[in-house]
């Protein structure tokens, strides 16, 4: 992609979500609304590199995707008085196609609300997110999680059509501050989050790569802070990913094999996301409602800081993790809390702290769980017990590198006691 | 979660097919087509393949040179692979509500076959930043 490509790509994208606001404000239906705008935006794409780009690139998007859902709405007429010989409603609905509609700031996060609705799968939320919010294109979306494009433009479909069927409006849930609001905004945030964690690793690919979803996660996510810049949850899930995003470079090495956190060469860590992501959550910390996102920065931010692995501030890692503990009954912070406790008070104790995560059940036969236990039971010296689960986490993974990573550590330990 | 559908079947499985009434063998296509169709318009399907004839299959290794050998024997009892569906799903109990489905194909006289699918998960999950 050339310079301007990228500008003009830029460009698009950050008008998307405000003329799909504007097109379902003025036409009221979200799902064809949101193709009228792809059509647009893909006009725009071609058009714009070749003419020049408009005075008001935004009233142009409106105007052509207006052109469309009119054309859309009279296609859609003239068959129904086919079918039924009786319509006026025609006239009506077709607007004036001259109104500039002001732009209104709130628009990305109507959408974000409306794409991140309950009804929907996370995978079909995480579509129509990337799509009506990101103004990614179907081809996009589908090539960063490798299905052919018809599949993704089918869920991306039915999503829609269950958002349709929910009746839900196109409006923020109520006034904000109260409990509908802010479920739902833990829902987007939710989606964010899973966007953000789907780009860990770059895969082959012509055009998104699957990398590039953490950065669209982060870009969507700074949308959501500039509209509510007082929430701290949403500036820490913000910082979480500036945190953690910070180690990309260093987190996989030339091969694609994973590096974890203690060998990462922290010369590759990325300064000023490290910064931008402490100074986010130091001003969130200060506004004083403490949430999981806030505290899960945090201990990135501790990771982040320490200039070698062997000077983690551990215990204020483990004060953090029982914070969060108390906050969240999941069991994934439970594990990681185990970990925590391990490297504060010695393995056995990490181990013995295991056994409240088997009593637990939740996790029973997760990956991550082997994983953890093999590591403690290497570092109390058990290399045999530390091997067969090595092994067991990595006939249990799901991804590729990981499996290579757990079947290397326990080469690894074989070949120190051989 | 991405899953791959395995229909397997044993050398002389396509002969059996093929044997089959002409209706028989019609509903069989009829099934799948609308099978597959199916899993389109639900946005779950990848990609479905049919293979040919397993009569038509070599074992291949590289020679000494890297050039290909293609004489290989294979064992009597093999199963072969005669067609797939990789699917993406949320979770493991739709893919397996799916290769129910699949199992359903009509063989002789219509019947639902239940012939066995077997379902394996595609190593596509986006791995996690270890300590």
């Amino acid at each position: 992609m050339t310079p301007l490509d990228a500008a003009f790509e830029h460009l698009l994208r950050d008008l998307a979500p405000q003329v799909l606001g504007a097109i379902i404000r003025r036409f009221r239906d979200f799902g064809d609304a949101e193709d009228a705008v792809q059509e647009a935006l893909l006009a725009a794409a071609i058009q714009w590199p070749r003419d020049g780009v408009p005075d008001n690139p935004r009233a142009w998007l409106i105007q052509v995707a207006s052109r469309r859902m009119t054309d859309h709405l009279r296609s859609e007429m003239a068959r129904r008085r086919r079918e039924t010989a009786a319509s006026a409603e025609l006239e009506n609905l077709a607007p004036a196609a001259d109104i500039e509609i002001e732009p209104d700031q709130d628009d990305a996060l109507v959408l974000l609300f409306m794409c991140c609705h309950p009804a929907l799968t996370p995978s079909s939320a995480i579509a129509l997110t990337l799509r009506a919010v990101g103004g990614l294109t179907t081809a996009e979306i589908a090539n960063a999680f490798m299905v052919p494009e018809a599949t993704m433009a089918q869920r991306i479909s039915r999503a829609k059509q269950s958002i349709k069927a929910s009746g839900v409006p196109f409006s923020l849930p109520t006034t904000s501050g109260n409990q509908e609001q802010t479920q739902r905004l833990r829902a987007v945030l939710h989606v964010l989050y899973l966007i953000f964690n789907e780009g860990y690793t770059s895969s082959a690919g012509p055009h998104l790569q699957r990398t590039e979803l953490s950065t669209e996660a982060i870009r969507l996510t700074r949308t959501v802070h500039k509209l509510l810049p007082d929430d701290g949850e949403v500036a820490g899930l913000l910082a979480l990913m500036l945190l953690t995003d910070a180690r990309r470079a260093a987190r996989t090495g030339p091969d694609g094999e994973l590096i974890p956190l203690t060998k990462q060469d922290r010369a590759l860590w990325d300064s000023k996301s490290i910064a931008e992501g402490v100074a986010l959550l130091t001003t969130a910390l200060s506004k004083g409602s403490i949430g999981p996102y806030q505290l899960q920065a945090a201990i990135a931010a501790v990771h982040d800081e320490a200039p070698r692995a062997d000077e983690t501030d551990w215990p204020q890692i483990l004060a953090l993790y029982d914070l969060l503990k108390r906050m969240s009954d999941n069991p994934m912070v439970m594990l990681n809390h185990t970990i925590a406790v391990a490297m504060v008070h010695g393995p056995s104790a990490g181990l013995e702290r295991l056994k409240d995560l088997d009593a637990d059940g939740r996790l029973a036969g997760h990956h991550r769980v082997d994983a953890v236990r093999a590591h403690l039971l290497e570092l109390a010296g058990d290399q045999p017990g530390a091997i067969a689960h090595y092994q067991i986490a990595a006939a249990r993974t799901t991804s590729l590198p990981e499996r290579n990573y757990l079947i290397t550590q326990a080469a690894r330990l074989r070949e120190n006691a051989g | 979660m991405k899953y791959i559908l395995m229909m397997n079947c044993p050398k002389t499985g396509y002969d059996t097919f093929g044997s089959m009434p002409k209706d028989d063998i019609k509903a069989h296509i009829a099934f799948m087509h609308s099978f597959n169709k199916a899993l389109r318009e639900s946005g779950e399907l990848v990609s479905a393949e049919g293979l040919a004839d397993p009569k038509q299959a070599k074992l291949v290794r590289a020679g000494k040179d890297g050039e290909p050998i293609t004489d290989g024997v294979f064992p009597e009892a093999k199963e072969y692979l005669a067609g797939y569906w990789i699917i993406e799903v949320d979770n493991p109990e739709q893919a397996y509500k799916i290769a129910a489905r699949a199992s359903t194909a009509p063989g002789p006289g219509g019947a639902p076959s239940n012939m066995p699918i077997e379902v394996r998960q595609v190593m596509s999950s986006a791995p996690t930043e270890w300590l």
